[in-house]
């Protein structure tokens, strides 16, 4: 078989004796399976099975004395395969690998049965068939584990370069501290200025420090790292390759002008007779068509917004160094890295009038992100908070929390960040109005965290209300344009009528529209919230399913600003392993070719997502390129002759499990 | 079990399904980690992509005396081997319609889970146990 292309290492392959001898470790996870299933009697039964030669229950199969059990009794027992019936093999199946390979065994020679996550957690209250159940998985288990056969990890080089997908504060983080361990950086930003959601805040809890005060300076040292290549208004479009060698398509967006002729000084800006609404402040105010996005950005240069463009051609006038061009086509580049960071962002829910109270149908309800650009002294208003009505200052101000959260109808999930923001908002108008009167209308506050409810018994001593009910009814006054609210105060048990001059709408985090293209590029999966799912919830929370991909931020579910720098950073030390030891060890299962069965038909060539198979033109026969093959298997079912077998995952393997899983009756004849 | 004589309770269904490592089998996992509770019918054989699955071992299922067999994998566009789960899809179509012939194709079911969908792996797992207990069990069994 042909290893074209990598180079392998790892355990070394030992001759495998004929004999096959079973050991059997049944774990009872505390009461999570010993609670439910019989153990000992399942021990018992597959001790009867032919070439099992010990069984073992132990409490905790994987702590310290269960991992000694299965060792002591290899060398007792001379074993040569092991069979752990425990949890799901996504949680300790390298546990167990490492632990018989400690032993001289071959790591494939592990075989996982799940008999909690799949019989003990969801037959509760069926003890009886949970246990008959058990024994099925563990025959199964045995049978196939007397098949397996030893398998090599491979070892493939790694490129020292990463690339950041997103350059909001969690993905400015990860680059930051690749960059500053001497790695090279691909930051790649969708939009035409770094920063993200952060650059838009005011202030952010609990301290209130200025938002872009404190991101600015971080943007500017990643725009100063000599590491660290902004591709700004790009995107990634395609992804091909695995750990260590990934190849990507990077597609830059045309700005219409020159990036390096352009100084950021908004003349043309000043010339451009087109006015729109301003995103970055919410839709408040107007920018031009050809625009800075804000006074901060990073490259702090402009972009033509086409779609706007009358075509007047008032900006190249006034443009002196020449820098506009009408013409310009995106262009693309290729790079090669050995890490990818996805650290994408999300968006706040968009409410919707019917749900949401209204909002879009009267002037006066207006979300939180909107009320933090009024609030913000370089946003629309120059940070006097007005009504949209009649841009009159609010002085009864309402805060309805949890919306687009902890909603059957919207999100059943929790933002995280709502209470606490909506806290933060409600204390920086009173400070700086003290005559305005706030009202929050929570379900529950959540204030976990260094501060948090510091700030909470804050905004209570300034005067801030808070009120436990969700509005059941709000109206506008036609007159007044006044909002009324019918809501229920929970803890009073009394409805009240409330009259506000403004009302804000706490939205919560959904993920944003370019989610799905970056889940299917990156091949990842996506959690119940529409976010995209890490690896292990708990003891993995920035790696992928994925070798070689890291999460951080928003990206992989709601978060605050420390969490997400946190990650960026977590991000940068996990990707450090491969980048500095350029190296990753790859899963011994692949595809492999046998040349005396295969006729050269190419249709494994086809099958394959990976372009692993090359046909060797001189012999006529298939060749499966390890380093390439992902082992699927899909070549192996397409294979019409035989010649192609999936390592781990064989038809004699796979048939040993179909043929022992269910013992049927036997009906006399 | 063979030693035990025939019961007389209500028919419980044997059904094997396949499920892909990288969405089923997680889906299968969560819907444990929730603890949403179904029918203990099922034994979940795990194979790396639904794509593993070959037409032979829906038979060599069916023909042991298997009630019905499941293949569970990805959604189509989120197959963590771009597009297995397409070529999945093809080949189960097929082989439903083979066993259309033997009046068998009801015992067979496809299905996409992904690793968030526990509720939803217990409810295919709740329906498919119905559908099968209505069809009472395989006949492939009596002609053993």
């Amino acid at each position: 078989m042909s290893e074209t292309g990598t180079e392998t290492k790892g355990t070394e392959v030992k001759k495998d004796s004929d004999e096959k001898r079973v050991g059997v470790f049944v774990c009872e996870c505390g009461v999570n399976i010993g609670g439910v299933v019989n153990t000992r009697a399942v021990a018992d039964y597959i001790g009867t099975l032919p070439g099992v030669k010990v069984t073992s229950v132990n409490k905790f199969t994987c702590s310290d004395s269960g991992q000694a059990d299965i060792q002591q009794k290899i060398k007792e027992h001379n074993l040569n395969r092991v069979v752990v019936a425990a949890c799901s093999p996504k949680t300790h199946e390298p546990t167990f690998r490492a632990c018989i390979e400690q032993m001289g065994l071959n790591q494939y020679f592990l075989e996982f049965v799940n008999i909690r996550d799949h019989c003990s957690w969801i037959h509760m209250w069926e003890k009886e068939k949970a246990t008959e159940k058990a024994k099925d998985l563990i025959r199964m288990g045995v049978e196939r584990a007397k098949l397996l056969e030893p398998l090599q990890a491979s070892e493939v080089p790694v490129i020292d370069k990463a690339l950041v997908v997103g350059a909001g504060v969690a993905g400015m983080q990860a680059a930051l501290d690749l960059a500053d361990m001497g790695f090279q950086v691909y930051l790649v930003e969708k939009e035409p200025s770094i920063g993200g959601r952060m650059a838009r805040f005011d202030k952010v809890f609990p301290t209130n420090d200025c938002s872009i005060c404190i991101l600015g300076p971080k943007m500017v040292e990643v725009a100063r790292n000599k590491n660290i290549k902004i591709m700004s208004y790009s995107e990634v479009k395609e992804v091909e390759g695995y750990v260590g060698n990934f190849n990507v398509k990077v597609e830059h967006k045309p700005r219409y002008l020159d990036i390096a002729k352009c100084t950021g000084c908004a003349k043309c800006s000043e010339a451009c007779p087109v006015e729109v609404p301003y995103d970055f402040n919410e839709g408040f105010g107007t920018r031009k068509a050809i625009f800075v996005p804000f006074p901060q950005a990073v490259p702090l240069r402009a972009v033509l917004d086409k779609e706007n463009c009358i075509s007047c051609k008032a900006c190249a006038k006034a443009c002196e160094r020449g820098a506009i061009d009408y013409d310009m086509k995106p262009t693309y580049s290729d790079i090669n890295v050995g890490v990818i960071i996805g650290a994408v962002g999300f968006k706040t829910y968009d409410p919707e009038p019917k749900h949401d109270f209204g909002y879009g149908l009267y002037d006066n309800i207006i979300t939180a992100m909107e009320f933090e650009r009024l609030l913000n002294a370089a946003g629309p208003t120059g940070g006097h908070v007005v009504r949209p009505s009649d841009c009159k200052e609010p002085i009864r101000v309402g805060f309805v929390n949890c919306v687009g959260s902890r909603d059957k109808n919207t999100n059943i999930y929790c933002s995280g960040v709502c209470c606490m923001y909506t806290i933060k908002n409600a204390q920086l108008l009173k400070e700086k109005r003290p005559e305005t009167d706030h009202t929050v209308m929570y379900i529950d506050i959540r204030t976990p965290f260094r501060g948090y409810e510091e700030s909470y018994n804050r905004s209570r001593n300034l005067g801030v209300k808070f009120l436990r009910g969700r509005p059941v009814e709000v109206k506008e006054d036609p007159n007044t344009k006044n909002i009324l609210v019918r809501v229920e105060d929970t803890l009073a048990g009394e409805i009240r009528n409330l009259e506000f001059d403004l009302l804000v709408l706490a939205t919560g985090i959904v993920p944003h529209e370019g989610i799905n293209q970056i889940q299917q590029l990156l091949k990842l999966s996506k959690a119940a919230d529409g976010l995209l799912m890490e690896a292990h919830p708990k003891l993995r929370p920035v790696d992928t399913t994925i070798d070689g991909v890291f999460l951080a931020g928003v990206a992989s579910g709601p978060k605050d600003i420390p969490y997400a720098v946190s990650q960026g950073s977590a991000c940068a030390s996990r990707a450090t392993i491969l980048l500095k030891n350029k190296k990753a060890i790859t899963e011994g299962i692949t595809a492999v070719a046998n040349p005396d069965v295969c006729v050269g038909c190419g249709v494994c060539i086809s099958m394959c997502p990976f372009q692993a198979i090359k046909m060797d033109e001189q012999a006529g026969k298939a060749n499966v390129v390890k380093a390439l093959c992902k082992g699927c298997g899909t070549c192996v079912t397409a294979c019409p002759t035989g010649a192609l077998e999936q390592s781990h995952f064989k038809n004699n393997q796979v048939l040993a499990q179909i043929k022992n899983v269910f013992k049927f009756q036997e009906v006399a004849v | 079990m063979n030693e035990q004589a025939p019961k007389t309770t209500e028919f419980e269904p044997n059904i094997l399904a396949f499920c892909c490592n990288w969405c089923s089998y997680a889906g299968a996992d969560l819907a444990g980690v929730s603890r949403f509770q179904y029918p203990p019918t099922v034994r979940i054989l795990r194979v790396m992509c639904s794509s593993r699955v070959e037409p032979a071992f829906i038979l060599k299922a069916l023909k042991e005396g298997t009630d019905g067999v499941l293949i569970a994998g990805c959604h189509i566009g989120d197959c963590h081997y771009i597009d297995g789960n397409k070529n999945a899809e093809v080949r189960i179509n097929n082989t439903k319609k083979a066993l259309a012939k033997l009046g068998l194709d009801k015992r067979l079911r496809l299905e996409w889970i992904s690793a968030s969908e526990g509720l939803r792996f217990s409810e295919v797992i709740r329906d498919f146990t119905e559908e099968i207990k209505k069809l009472g069990q395989n006949p492939v069994k009596e002609v053993k």
